[in-house]
């Protein structure tokens, strides 16, 4: 959890990429070969950090949805919701867990291990300020499948992601319609969100 | 952006793709989601870039005139009247953007065939819009696997998201699911001729 923690923190404060391979090296053996392959083949991917290629990728958007299935249990537990917002909650969180268990399944399918799910500790004050949360959430991890689709290789991948990434863009279509926000906040297409700037968004809630 | 990204599926036979795609998606989606998955992407594997976008138009195509002639037809009012208009607006713009990317490519864009919707009210129009959203999610999602290149792919996803927040909006209209599994499965393009078939004249 720790070393999650730490290459997040890496990433998402702002250092380049060569500096969170280095973290990586030294934090956790488990994905040093990954790591120093990707260096030794000169591909400076963004997910590097998370493991060789599609691996790195799947690695990444499973740590994304570990945070999204914590935060909807959380809220589910907070008692600030109940009726048909409740079960809108209840159903998102059980789909969130799905793609865990789906992307956990892919990465072990391509030969690589799994990333560990992060501690997250999220702020439950009221219902309005957990709305706007997961709208924010759902609409970050719309752009960050969006912004790998394109990095990934593999055909079947792709397909999964592309599978994950739509039921995202449901979500957050359903919390900005909540919220009172447009559905397409982007507009008429949707815009891709890079690594650096979506690790950065969920590092307050990272616990270590 | 490596050569070796731009040419992702023409490195692989389709066999490969097939043989390994089955094992993949039998991970993710279940067994029982192995055999359709194969006959999507048999159905897909022949298409060029322009191909794809061609047919994404056609979609795109029956989905603007759709929203367009329901800003009338379908008497939306309030709530309902600032989405039709909203995605009758993305949809128009879907329209231009692939024609423009076909052309950039050097093909040529398809005409828009001739449309005709068969429904009453409100009502009809919200059934059929849900239909039809949520079968362009699936056939972008379809598709995406088989196009070439990287630039053609972040398009198509930038698009297909929209899609899916339309569909998600649709629903609650409906008050439907807004989401109703978590995985959009796709679709080949010879399934969603034969759902859009009966709209073109």
């Amino acid at each position: 959890m720790d070393v999650t923690r730490r290459k997040l923190l890496a990433v998402g404060g702002g250092s380049t990429a060569a500096a969170a391979f280095l973290a990586a090296c030294g934090d956790d053996s488990g994905t040093t070969t990954a790591t120093m392959d990707s260096m030794g083949s000169g591909g400076a991917s963004e997910t590097a950090e998370f493991g060789k290629g599609d691996i790195g990728i799947l690695n990444y958007a499973l740590t994304l949805e570990y945070l999204e299935t914590a935060f909807y249990a959380d809220v589910v537990k907070s008692g600030l919701f109940k009726g048909p917002e409740l079960e809108t909650i209840r159903q998102f969180g059980r789909e969130e867990a799905e793609h865990v268990q789906a992307l956990t399944a892919a990465v072990k399918q391509l030969g690589g291990k799994p990333a560990p799910e992060p501690k997250a500790k999220f702020p439950l004050e009221s219902a309005k300020s957990v709305l706007e949360l997961a709208g924010t959430v759902e609409n970050l991890g719309a752009a960050a499948y969006l912004g790998q689709a394109a990095n990934i290789k593999s055909p079947e991948v792709l397909a999964s992601a592309l599978a994950i990434h739509s039921v995202e863009g449901r979500h957050a279509a359903v919390l900005n319609t909540l919220l009172g926000e447009p559905i397409t906040p982007d507009g008429a297409f949707a815009k891709p969100a890079d690594v650096k700037t979506v690790l950065k968004s969920v590092e307050p809630f990272l616990v270590g | 952006m490596s050569a070796e990204q731009q040419t992702r599926s023409d490195q692989q036979t389709r066999s490969e793709i097939l043989a390994k795609g089955a094992l993949a998606v039998g991970s993710i989606y279940g067994a029982t989601m192995v055999g359709p998955y194969v006959r999507r992407a048999l159905a897909m594997s022949g298409s060029s870039d322009i191909d794809i976008l061609n047919f994404a138009l056609t979609l795109e195509y029956l989905e603007a005139k759709f929203y367009e002639e329901a800003k009338t037809r379908a008497k939306p009012s309030g709530e309902l009247k600032s989405l039709v208009d909203l995605i009758a607006s993305d949809e128009q713009q879907h329209v231009e953007a692939l024609t423009a990317t076909v052309k950039k490519l050097g093909g040529k864009p398809v005409m828009a065939p001739k449309f005709k919707f068969d429904y009453s009210g409100t009502g009809g129009f919200l059934k059929l819009a849900q239909t039809f959203e949520d079968t362009g999610v699936s056939a972008y999602n379809g598709a995406g696997p088989m196009i070439k290149s990287k630039e053609v792919l972040a398009a198509a996803g930038g698009i297909v998201q929209v899609e899916a927040r339309h569909a998600a909006a649709i629903r609650l209209q409906n008050k439907e699911e807004p989401a109703p599994a978590a995985f959009d499965s796709p679709l080949a393009e010879k399934q969603v001729l034969k759902a859009v078939e009966p709209f073109i004249v």
